[in-house]
């Protein structure tokens, strides 16, 4: 089996993990910037993140043969200092042609509060500006369901937004049917506590087909599980879904969807 | 006969299950059981120390109501039914943590 970790937070990981992902047959891995689980508080300690992200991380992957990329932003977690965000997204161009930055994100809303909007809305133009792919956290618990509406109305209504390059990702039961509809990809988490679980990422499957949608572990320092992709390949097979369903949603569209970035270049094809 | 005294769920698509359609319950029967328990336990501690007021619980007791109301698509209703159903952006944020139900924000304090 492969299959590729389109989001996980690798830098807060061990190389345990990087052996076991690889041994479980993934093939890429891709991390987009988020919170630190405190607030960096100067443009420079994001510059730094930045360099890991870019330069550190993926060298570190390489050690285990694991084409490694990368996503770059502020995350919505750190959006209410607007002073702060300004001057980090007028820094992060310096970093949009490294080989292994593939888009903007994870963006997005964490509480819904207008400087978050803010933000999110300067990111937003700021993908378009540099021709990026974007990745779009959604909130969580409670605050997901009018979160994922604001965000779908705030990049709907951006001419230069086209939605075929856009990833709305932790999608649940309640959000993921209006995010394709509006044309986006959507992206399934799959967390012991929270966002879903294999049997229910697999229910949305069956129910939504398995079109314009990923799965990811979303592993970083928190409760999380760095295996949870392959381990949804075993609830899909005790469906009865075939090794290529499995391939299609593991790898294949994960494949189509980041290969809209040139950069997105791996040895595994999808013909296979 | 079924012995199950909750509405009758919608109707399953064919007479004869599949094999894929036994596993469903073969595999996930024992792991979901034990969740409902977790429930059924956690709301019983939760009286214990006289905390069953707490909102989210309260959440928690009502949400459970759509498990047994004989409509499909619990999960996305329950989510739903657990989500903040306001429309506009917020003022400021009340804290890095979302808590997993909705509660009203408190009405601010009348000046005297
Ligand atoms: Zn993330």
């Amino acid at each position: 089996m492969r299959y590729i970790e389109p989001h996980g937070h690798m830098v807060s990981r061990t190389t345990d993990d990087y052996q076991a992902m690889v041994t479980a047959g993934c093939v890429a891995v891709c991390e987009p910037a988020f919170w630190a689980g405190f607030d960096r508080g100067s443009v420079s300690g994001f510059r730094d993140y930045y360099r890991q992200l870019t330069e550190y991380e993926p060298a570190r992957a390489a050690k285990f043969l694991l084409p490694h990329f990368s996503w770059l932003c502020l995350n919505p977690k750190e959006s209410e200092d607007l002073a702060l965000a300004r001057d980090v997204l007028a820094m992060i161009p310096e970093f949009l042609d490294r080989p292994n930055v593939l888009g903007i994100g994870e963006i997005g809303l964490n509480r819904n509060t207008r400087n978050e909007m803010t933000v999110l809305e300067r990111h937003v133009e700021l993908a378009v500006q540099h021709d990026q792919l974007i990745l779009v956290h959604t909130p969580h618990l409670e605050d997901k369901l009018k979160g994922t509406n604001l965000i779908l109305d705030l990049l709907s209504s951006h001419r230069g937004v086209k939605p075929e390059r856009v990833i709305i990702d932790h999608v649940e039961e309640h959000t993921i049917q209006r995010v394709l509809d509006r044309g986006f990809w959507a992206g399934i988490t799959l967390y012991p506590d929270s966002k879903s679980s294999p049997p229910r990422a697999v229910d949305m499957l069956e129910i939504c087909g398995r079109e314009r949608i990923w799965m990811n572990s979303a592993c970083d320092w928190g409760v999380s599980d760095p295996l949870a992709v392959p381990k949804t390949a075993l609830e899909m097979r005790r469906r009865g879904h075939s090794a290529d369903f499995v391939d299609a949603v593991l790898f294949r569209n994960p494949h189509r969807f980041l290969s809209q970035c040139p950069k997105f270049k791996i040895a595994e094809s999808p013909a296979g | 006969m079924s012995k199950s005294r909750t509405k009758k769920p919608s109707p399953t698509r064919g007479p004869v299950p599949t094999a894929a359609a036994r596993a469903v319950v073969d595999h996930g029967f024992i792991p979901v059981r034990a969740k409902l328990i977790e429930v059924a336990a956690f709301l019983d501690r939760a009286e214990r120390h006289a905390i069953a007021d707490d909102f989210r619980v309260a959440a928690l007791r009502d949400a459970a109501e759509l498990l047994v109301d004989g409509k499909p698509e619990r999960a996305r209703r329950i989510l739903e039914q657990l989500s903040d159903p306001t429309t506009e952006p917020e003022a400021v944020s009340s804290g890095k943590a979302a808590l997993g139900a909705w509660r009203p924000a408190a009405p601010a304090t009348a000046k005297k």
